[in-house]
């Protein structure tokens, strides 16, 4: 079973590697890195905050960017071109391990993207700080809860290319990605409704997946600790949000007739 | 016992805008398919052929009735470490050179790391591959890839191999190499089912076939037994055009050419017709058993009337 689910996940690995616009993206991340060193320095005192912001920023985005567009077509570019008839129809591969498996590659492929990403990353914070202290260990936290990010977006992305089309896998990731980097405010909104309509907005606003905790970008640029308790909750919330949408995914497509 | 044992397998799809129409792909299908046999699944296109595959494979799940592979039910996903298959249109990861690919496969099939590039490399060779195993799968014709999948599905050393038209879209010098491969497949113990609208194929190459039309069973059995009930008709030719009508009467399809006259005439009526001849005093210039192909007893079992779309 570990062999099957690894070898498949290293084959979305190697799939994605491959590929000349995941390259073009990282250049992308790594240039808007670049720029905002240059704008630190016209920022009188700031450069450092704006480096921060800008550079995690890029690399948050441009994660997030790879992993719905990849993620997207992880089950149903698949199906579209025949590709997972010869995995599942004659090999022993159940189709829960196929999920996990794409699954892993994916957070693989993004988990080496953002370490390039990053590597560029303190290279600027290097050159404009000159050194790197304890300090800068908030920064690390930073891009743990933007890998956190990654890994819950593709988990939801995976979930729609398990019964949708791209286009609309695209569409809906998208709109989740925004709808839940607003999660405190919708659950904000919510406490201030009443009677039912409050059960309905709090209900919908806790099963939004809450992009907003994992975004602690703007506090390590000030300089703001973050508080291991909530490394261990984010921690945990992603790993049960995750494991909830793999879950939803399986169902799905354990039933689903591959036409 | 059975390569493939089916019981009243049927499958329904929901069609329609509100999934409230009901469209049956395949009617209930009943045949089994014996070990080391060449088996062919006939029809014309939409016939419930590739619907017969993917539900024996587990990709669509079936509305009624059951089936055993190599003896295992369907769900018993283990027995598919000793099934190879080719898809139809075969697409696969073009990221990957066939050498990796095939690795890819025989892992997920559970080849052993040390058996694991003998097989991959014996597969390639089998379909004279060897020399484009480094190369990206991108840059290859229709008809290479046909071939890498047919390494795919033999990769790991299957005891029954399922090809969903394998000669479609080849050369002619692909299709007989195909045919060679299924050959010595077969020669080596292997099980082959295969579907196809190829009709010369299946006759070349099956023990038995089955005939599917619109999703049902028009008739299965041994190649021969089943052109026998389609042949029996005689060809006679003969000179003197002043028999015509009255061979005609007996039912006798007739072509003058000049003087010299060919009919083809139900094997009965075949003395009726000597006799006719003999009153005539016409030359009797040979009497020659037609023989019946696949392609007759397709067209008489399917009511088809339009050959040209069933490929000889």
């Amino acid at each position: 079973m570990t062999g099957r689910l690894w070898a498949i996940a290293y084959n979305t690995y190697r799939e994605a590697v491959r590929d000349r616009v995941l390259y073009n993206l990282i250049l992308f991340a790594l240039l808007i890195v670049g720029a905002s060193v240059l704008f630190g320095q016209i920022s009188l005192d700031i450069n450092r905050i704006v480096l921060i912001n800008l550079g995690l920023t890029a690399i948050s985005l441009f994660g997030i960017i790879i992993a719905i567009f990849i993620g997207i077509g992880l089950v149903s570019k698949e199906i579209e071109k025949r590709t997972l008839y010869t995995v599942l129809a004659a090999r022993p591969v159940r189709r829960w391990e196929f999920i996990a498996g794409k699954f892993l590659g994916l957070v693989m492929t993004l988990t080496v993207n953002a370490l390039l990403m990053s590597a560029g990353f303190f290279a600027a914070v290097l050159y404009v700080s000159h050194h790197l202290g304890r300090g800068d260990l908030q920064l690390v936290t930073a891009i743990y809860f933007i890998l956190l990010e990654f890994v819950l977006i593709t988990a939801l992305a995976l979930l729609f290319s398990t019964f949708s089309t791209p286009i609309f896998s695209s569409i809906f990731a998208f709109s989740i990605f925004a709808v839940g980097t607003f999660a405190e405010d919708l659950r904000g909104f919510a406490g201030m409704a009443h009677g039912v309509t409050r059960g309905v907005l709090t209900g919908a606003a806790y099963l939004v997946p809450n992009f907003a905790a994992l975004n602690v970008i703007s506090q390590v640029a000030h300089d703001v600790k973050v508080e291991p308790k909530l490394i261990m909750l984010n921690t945990l919330y992603v790993l049960v949000y995750t494991a909830s949408v793999l879950t939803a995914s399986v169902w799905i497509f354990e039933r689903r007739n591959l036409k | 016992m059975a390569a493939i044992e089916i019981q009243g397998l049927e499958k329904s799809y929901k069609t329609g805008f509100f999934k409230n129409k009901l469209k049956q792909g395949l009617k209930p299908l009943t045949l089994s398919v014996e070990e080391g046999e060449v088996f062919g699944c006939l029809g014309p296109n939409g016939a419930g052929k590739t619907t017969t595959l993917k539900l024996l494979l587990g990709l669509v799940f079936p509305s009624g009735g059951t089936a055993r592979i190599l003896g295992c039910e369907l769900t018993d996903i283990e027995v598919k470490r000793d099934i190879g298959f080719l898809p139809e249109q075969p697409y696969f990861y073009d990221h990957l050179t066939p050498l990796e690919l095939l690795d890819y496969y025989a892992r997920l099939s559970g080849v052993d790391s040390h058996e694991r590039r003998k097989k991959v490399d014996k597969a390639l060779a089998r379909v004279g591959m060897t020399d484009s195993g480094k190369t990206q799968l991108r840059k290859f014709s229709k008809g290479m890839l046909q071939r890498v999948g047919l390494a795919q599905a033999i990769v790991h050393d299957p005891k029954l191999v399922l090809l969903d038209e394998p000669m479609s879209g080849l050369d002619p010098i692909g299709r007989r190499e195909v045919r060679d491969l299924v050959q010595e497949l077969n020669e080596e113990g292997k099980t082959i089912f295969f579907s196809t609208h190829i009709l010369s194929d299946a006759e070349t190459l099956c023990d038995r076939v089955a005939v599917l039309d619109k999703g049902e069973l028009k008739g299965v059995g041994v190649v021969a037994d089943l052109l026998r009930e389609v042949s029996g008709d005689v060809e006679v030719i003969w000179n003197g055009a002043q028999a015509i009508p009255a061979l005609s009467a007996l039912g006798a399809r007739c072509h003058a050419t000049g003087d010299v006259v060919r009919a083809v005439l139900p094997e009965r009526s075949l003395d009726a017709a000597l006799d006719v001849l003999r009153k005539n005093q016409a030359r009797l210039t040979s009497v020659t058993p037609v023989r019946a192909t696949l392609e007759d007893y397709f067209l008489a079992r399917i009511g088809e009337t339009k050959p040209n779309e069933v490929s000889a």
